[in-house]
């Protein structure tokens, strides 16, 4: 029965077609799976046993009359970001209590509406910010991936960590999960899973809780590049809700993963050769560019000058934009509340007590740089940086069709090492952030191993709505590296239950 | 050093967070860190760059200004820590 968890998201379409299983039978063993292993990750922050059956069920039948969709049967888990009718929603912050969204938010509806089957609400940081799933009101989510040789507990990366650590550990087939700064590619690339951040605007943010608006969007962590591209055409869509979202009709992504990467232009940005890179890193990189270039691919060095800004330019838009988006946390309309003398009293200590630390510090930066004074000398500055970002890019596409870096600049780090240190953790975004920067599509795709025996990834980045390419060059990168999986499956401490 | 206790109050008010007097100290100390960090985008000449104000290049979408949805009070008060007949309840604010 467990064997049906290891199952890719293509494998098990294929299997509940065929009729060898049943939508019911897939579902049960996940839900046993998440049963005996979520207790030693954290991945599952709520699970919804008697939903996820009540949809197998339908599944089957529709299923048994021929009358299948896209997803039908599939399990999937969803991170805690996004607002789910009738089961509590909390973005992992202590602000948002038990809050219960009386809405669907437009990517998990289209899910549903595709025929995906709801297992649970998965673990991320606070607020999405976070690179190592640290800052979590339920605590952290620990990798299923460990050094060689160790017990340490390594962290499954941020802000979606209960995304990437239940996909790599087989606890569901795939995962929602959202990304402002790298926040589905980093924990993705030290997962060994493949992580998709879509063009800003090919998703609906409705319903998402919202961290910066101008950076956010949401995209899969999958077991592999075709489960990416699955998901992701079924999560994609223009909605009238989200005005930002482009009305431009998805691709069928899947359709043409297998045509290779002849003929196509790859640029290696010469700015991503940082000079504290590990050679690992570096080895990691040069093999992902030979991959392309022995698929046909031609390969050059392109610039893009203002790389090294990107990281700073980000810590002032986002948290600007976080600390007018969590102006909406008062303690009046919804969630937890924190009673003071007055009114004002009543907003200040419902925010001490319902932000973390992280959470306080972003939207303290925040407030400071939209400050009068200090707009023009901080928000203005990083706003006019970001269109040189930008303008980096749309020169570098006018050379190549597509962009290869590391994801990472290093593998997982062991929970504690890095959370005492803001700007230390930020620089795990290092190559991701960029792409937020200026709204382009990027996909990391598990590439090898490092010498601790953990994984790292690739990136590559694309123009805008280039995605499609974005999966053919990925696949051929997966063809070559292989899949990732970790080695012992330690975490399956609990005896199956009934 | 970019920020003193002073200030990191003045925006902890602001921002509606009550700090208590350790938390103010350290927090001196953080946010000085990283605003001192982000100064190095003043080595950039941004003197031919409009601040970007969206991301993708598109114009607004608009739709018909007509009422499209309402009458759900319950929906919106269902979450509130404090409602009575429909209004959030606060403390008082006018005497």
């Amino acid at each position: 029965m467990s064997d049906l968890a290891k199952l890719t998201l293509a494998e098990a379409r294929a299997g509940l077609a065929a009729r060898r299983f049943s939508a019911v039978e897939l579902t049960k063993a996940l839900l046993a799976a998440i049963q005996q292993g979520n207790d030693a990750l954290n991945a599952y922050v709520l699970t919804t046993p008697e939903i996820a059956l009540k949809q197998a069920r339908d599944s089957d039948k529709r299923l048994a009359k021929g009358k299948a969709r896209p997803l039908e049967g599939l399990p999937i888990g969803i991170k805690d970001l996004y607002c789910t009718k009738g089961l509590r929603t909390t973005a992992c912050s202590n602000i948002l209590g038990e809050f219960i969204p009386t809405y669907e938010s437009t990517v998990t509806q289209n899910l549903w509406d595709a025929g995906a089957v709801m297992l649970g609400k998965l673990n991320c940081d606070e607020f999405a910010m976070g690179s190592s799933n640290e800052t979590s009101r339920f605590g952290p989510v620990v990798s299923p991936w460990r050094r060689h040789g160790s017990n340490v507990a390594l962290v499954p990366g941020g802000s979606s960590g209960g995304s990437s650590a239940a996909v790599a550990a087989d606890l569901c087939l795939a995962a929602t999960a959202t990304d402002t700064g790298g926040s589905i590619r980093q924990p993705a690339a030290i997962t060994g899973t493949v992580g998709v951040k879509p063009t800003y605007g090919r998703c609906s943010r409705w319903g998402i809780v919202a961290f910066a608006s101008s950076l956010d969007q949401a995209g899969p962590i999958a077991k592999t590049v075709r489960d990416a591209a699955i998901m992701l055409r079924h999560m994609a869509s223009a909605d009238p809700k989200d005005s930002t979202s482009v009305d431009a009709p998805v691709p069928d992504y899947e359709a043409g993963l297998s045509d290779g990467v002849k003929g196509l232009k790859v640029g290696v940005p010469k700015e991503y050769r940082v000079d504290s890179m590990p050679g690992e890193i570096e080895d990691l990189w040069r093999r992902g560019i030979a991959w392309l270039r022995a698929g046909g691919a031609t390969v050059r060095e392109v610039s893009l000058p203002h790389t090294k800004y990107a990281l700073p330019a980000y810590y002032i838009v986002a948290p600007a934009e976080s600390s007018s988006n969590l102006a909406r946390y008062d303690g009046v309309r919804f969630g937890a509340r924190e009673p003071g003398a007055d009114l004002i009293g009543t907003y200040e200590a419902t925010r001490a007590a319902g932000f973390g630390a992280e959470v306080r510090r972003r939207v303290l930066i925040g407030t400071y740089v939209l400050s009068a004074g200090y707009y023009d000398a901080y928000y203005l500055k990083a706003q006019k940086v970001r269109t040189l970002i930008r303008r980096d890019f749309d020169t570098a596409f006018g050379e190549v069709d597509v962009l290869i870096t590391p994801t990472t600049p290093g593998p997982a780090f062991g929970i504690g090492e890095v959370l005492g240190d803001p700007i230390q953790m930020y620089l795990n975004d290092i190559f991701t952030v960029p792409v937020n920067m200026a709204g382009l599509p990027g996909i990391s795709v598990p590439a090898g191993l490092s010498s601790e025996g953990t994984p790292l990834g690739l990136q590559l980045i694309g123009p805008p709505f280039g995605e499609a390419t974005l999966f053919r060059a990925a696949q051929v990168i997966e063809d070559a590296a292989g899949r990732f999986s970790p080695p012992e499956a330690w975490w399956l401490t609990r005896r199956p239950g009934k | 050093m970019e920020i003193d206790e002073k200030t990191v109050r003045r925006i902890a008010h602001l921002a509606r967070i009550r700090v208590t007097d350790a938390e103010a100290k350290a927090l001196k100390k953080e946010l000085s860190g990283i605003l001192d960090w982000a100064k190095q985008l003043n080595e950039v000449d941004t003197s031919t760059a409009e601040p970007m104000t969206r991301v993708t290049p598109m114009t607004l979408k608009r739709r018909t200004d007509v009422v499209n949805d309402g009458e759900m009070a319950d929906a919106i008060v269902k979450n509130a820590p404090m409602s009575a007949n429909h209004f959030f309840l606060v403390p008082k604010v006018v005497e």
